[in-house]
Order: C-alpha cells, then structure tokens, then sequence
C-alpha cells in the first residue's frame, strides 16, 4: 500500500538526459515552469506539451511511472478542473442551470489549467526520475552557491534535503512495519468514523517519531565519528562540470522560452 | 480428530504481476496441536516470517488455506478478526511499537481493542505482566524509561494481555544478552504450561530451538524442508549447514566425538551432554 508512494524516486538509466549536470536540468524546469506560465493559447500549450514529450521519450522512462505518480494528485487535477469550468466569467453560454452556467471560456481554461498543472508535475517528476538525489542536491548546492555571501547555511540546507530524500524509504519501510505490528495487537485503521480514524493513527505515529529521532540521533553520531563539520574546506569526490549537451540544452530552452513568448504576444 | 491449527498447501507471491514479483512462500503444510511449543529456523529471506505473518491473517495467501480449528480463517470478515485475537504474533524488535504513556496502558492496548470490559483488562495486563516479569511499581512508569530488556518484555506483556491460544514469537532474544535470553525464553514456556498455550518461536540461535522446542520446521528457500522432533533435525547436521544453518555447539561436539569413534549418543542440549559424558565415564569405570 505505502510502497506505491513513488515520490522523489530514481529511475536509474543511462540516456541523454540522465546524464545532463544537474544544475542544467534544475535550471530547465525553472525556465520550463516559467514557459507554461506564459503559454496562454493552443499553439503555445501545444509547442510546451511537445518539449515534454521529446525530453520524456529521450529519457527512455516508462510513461507508467508518470501516470503511477499522477494518481495520488489526482483529486487536485479533478478540483481545479470543475472550479475552473464552473467559475470562469464569459460571453458564449454553453450550458445553463439552477446558478451553474459553464461558458465556452470556462472549457477553455479548465482544460488550459488542467494540463498545465499536469505538465508541470510530469516535468517535476522527469527531474527526480532521472537524477539520483544525491546529484540533484549537489546540483542545488552549487546553484545556491552565491547566497553563501549573505551567509545563508547552502550547504546545510543541501545535506538536510539529501538526508530527507534518503530516508523516505527507510521510514516508508518501517511505518508499514509498526502497522503490521498494531493489527496483530487488534488496531482498526478502516473503520469508525473521523475521530476514531484519527485516533487510530496514534499508535502508528508516536513510535514513528520515535524511531525517525533515534535515527537521527545515530546518524549524527556516525558523521561526527566521521569527523564531519559542515560544508567549510570539504571537497567532492564528483566535480560538477558543463559539457557540450549542456549548453546545448541551454540553447534549446531559450528557442522554447522565445517560441511561447512570441506565441503568447501574437495571440494565436 | 481435526487438528487444532492446519497450514495446507500454502503460498504465497509477493507483488504479483510486476516486474518484483517474488515467491515468499511455497506449497508450505503442516499441522500443530494444542500445547505445543514449535521452534521455526531458516536463514534470513527463506520465508519464515511471511509464514508467521499468515498464521495472524495479516497476509493473505496466494493459494492454499489455513484452518484454525478446521475453519478457514478467511472465511469470513468475523472470524478472520477472531482468528487475530486467538493466534497473537510478537514482532522482530517489538520494543519499537510502544507507543503509550505508561507501561500499563500500553499492555492493555490490545485487550482495550479486544472490547473486553475493564475489570478484565485489569486483571489481564497484571498478570501478563506479572508472566513476564514486571513488578507493579513499573506498570506505572513510561516505557521508554526502561532499559531496552524491559521494553521487550512489555512488548510481549501487550501480546500475551490478549490471552492468545498461540503466540508466535519472532526472535524474541534477538540482541539481548544470555542471561537476558534465558529469562524471556523460560517466561514464554511458562506461558504455555499456565495457559495451555501453543508456541511457535522463530529463532536463529540453535541452542534456543533445541532447549525448548519439542518440535522443529526447518523453512529452506521458500519451502518447508523438515518438520521433525530436535534430535532428527539435528542428525542431519550436513544438510543443515548445507541451508546455511547452524547445529548446536553440543551436537557438534558430539557429533566429532562420534566420529572418533567413542560410543555417544546425539545430544542437543548442555544437559543431554553432561548425562552422556557421565554415563560413558561410568562404562569406562566398570569396563
């Protein structure tokens, strides 16, 4: 049940994209995001959905594993789609009942704000299914770099974010652990109504707690034991470096940007 | 006469239809009776806690059944419940699953959840505990204030609150120290002779099985390899290291002994040893 959770999952591969620096490809969905902000028309969705599609056929990822991670974001797509359809203002009536009138207009954005959202969590997810976490938090660490300068703790923040993504499984593993535990102790986790539901979930969270702090409290031990003091005068085993896919991959994004841009400001 | 607790014909596959598809268990049967005490070995992934999570009805099989007094456990949603209150299952590491603020509300989780009235409870967590060894001053205490011999042993109080006809253990002595060891496991067997209870222990130290098992099922790669009394199990030292088991230092003594040539019986236990090396030094004495 818990094991279907497929967030922040790495997909181990060896194509194109796998192997882009992780900076190119975090600083791709930033511009990505940006250029489905701006996309404002069929064509301009359009050349965005295509962009996607290639880089996902490049990737070699199976399409299940989107649809897979799609499925628990799934109520969201469906709420954002109705309020659209039901709530958007607009000239050309389609349908009209009680206090519900959907216009054209409403269609048009339910489906534009649809498919965005859907765009970017594929997007999102390109990123973690290709790019193991530990590459995707030095990728961050280097970007973060400058803000070093006002003294912001980058390389804390990184280590934080790649100790996290590490232990999701591990917690994952033990929570289904301390469920098995509480049924055999007689726990019912599917019936009763809101409150007793709620309730139920004490047994399984307090000795999650518990054991996520005992974690965290060795952890700490084993990297002191290590000798390790933060992120001042370490250095990496892997050195991030641009390659020529790279600035290629740069150049492509800006073409995507300038295309939807000029789409969007043409109005087609 | 039907037997009390039956496996027939038991598998199982986990992630069936995936790419991770894995056979856990496969066409495993036996039977056990009522008062039993049945020690499972295996090595790590042969299976024995998936067949140990079935007997709860926490997994269902793939195929096959088990019949608790010759009904089905699955066959209906009342019974399957039933079925978890009379078979209790002690995890691997129990200690992590205290969850309450005192030791003596943690006990009574499982009875609470049983719907049984409080003067039950009571009278239920007091001499669960009282089986395990806990004194009354320390029901009332946190049980993350205790040390972790203690903490295992109010994690099995929670199981043996529920008054299960058979309790299945799995590696109830893992990571405890010998004296520790010895204490929790006579505190079970005498669970079995108070209650009538059965018990099922899985366990990767030989010497634990032999003492206090009456009977062994030797799980090997899915599958039930031996279902045998200890000595028999132990005769077959060879094909056990084969499983990557390991036999009793004793019998292996004794087995080297044999070899020698001196005239030994196969013994399993410190005790057996000692009655049979003053038996053949009393021959040595007459001869």
């Amino acid at each position: 049940m818990l094991k279907d959770i497929t967030l922040g999952q790495y997909f181990p591969g060896n194509s194109l994209i796998h192997r882009l620096d992780p900076r190119t490809k975090l600083i791709a969905l930033i511009v990505y995001i940006v250029a489905l902000f701006t996309a404002g028309s069929w064509l301009s969705y359009a050349i965005a959905i295509a962009f996607l599609v290639s880089c996902v056929a490049i990737s070699k990822i199976p399409v299940k594993a989107f649809v897979r991670g799609m499925k628990p974001l799934m109520m969201i797509l469906i709420f954002t789609g109705l309020l659209n359809l039901f709530f958007t203002g607009g000239e050309r009536v389609l349908v009209q009942f009680w206090r519900i009138t959907i216009t054209l207009e409403g269609v048009f954005r339910a489906i534009f704000m649809v498919v965005r959202i859907l765009m970017l969590i594929s997007a999102t997810f390109l990123l973690t299914y290709t790019t193991s976490p530990i590459s995707l938090t030095d990728g961050l660490e280097s970007l973060l770099n400058p803000l070093k300068k006002i003294h912001l703790p980058v390389h804390e923040l990184a280590m934080m974010m790649c100790i996290a993504l590490r232990f999701i499984p591990t917690l994952i593993e033990e929570t289904d652990k301390i469920i098995s535990a509480q049924k055999a102790r007689g726990a019912d986790f599917e019936n009763g109504n809101l409150l007793q539901r709620v309730k139920a979930l004490i047994p399984i969270l307090v000795p999650l707690f518990i054991s996520a702090f005992r974690r965290a409290d060795e952890l700490a031990t084993a990297m002191e034991c290590r000798c390790y003091q933060g992120g001042d005068g370490r250095t990496k085993m892997k050195l991030l470096r641009f390659r020529r896919f790279d600035y290629v991959t740069f150049l492509l994004l800006c073409a995507l940007l300038a295309a939807v841009i000029l789409v969007a400001s043409w109005g087609l | 006469m039907e037997p009390f607790l039956q496996v027939k014909n038991l598998s199982h596959i986990y992630s069936v239809g995936t790419p991770f598809e894995h056979v856990a268990l496969k066409d495993v049967s036996f039977c056990v009776e009522r008062g039993e005490f049945v020690g499972v070995i295996g090595h790590t992934g042969s299976g024995k806690s998936t067949l140990m999570q079935h007997l709860n009805s926490l997994l269902k099989p793939t195929a096959g059944e088990i019949l608790l007094d010759g009904r089905n456990i699955w066959s209906d949603k009342k019974y399957t419940r039933q079925c978890r209150f009379r078979v209790g299952l002690v995890f691997q590491y129990p200690e992590y699953q205290l969850f309450e603020e005192t030791v003596y509300k943690d006990i009574a989780f499982g009875p609470k959840n049983m719907g049984l009235p409080s003067e039950e409870i009571d009278r239920r967590v007091r001499e669960a505990a009282q089986i395990v060894g806990l004194s009354e001053t320390q029901l009332e205490v946190s049980p993350f204030d205790l040390s972790g011999g203690q903490k295992r042993r109010v994690a099995i109080a929670g199981v043996i609150a529920m008054e299960p006809e058979i309790l299945i253990l799995d590696e109830p002595t893992a990571g405890l120290d010998p004296e520790g060891r010895e204490d929790i496991l006579k505190k079970i067997d005498n669970y079995r002779q108070l209650k009538g209870a059965t018990i099922m222990m899985v366990s990767h130290s030989m010497g634990d099985v032999a003492r206090f098992a009456q009977r062994l099922l030797v799980m090997n790669d899915a599958t039930l390899a031996m279902d045998a009394a200890p000595i028999e199990v132990f005769q077959h030292a060879q094909q056990l290291l084969d499983m990557g088991l390991d036999i009793p230092q004793v019998t292996r003594v004794f087995l080297q002994l044999q070899n020698m040539g001196l005239p030994v019986q196969q013994v399993y236990t410190m005790e057996q040893a000692v009655g049979e090396l003053r038996r053949l030094k009393e021959g040595n004495a007459h001869a």
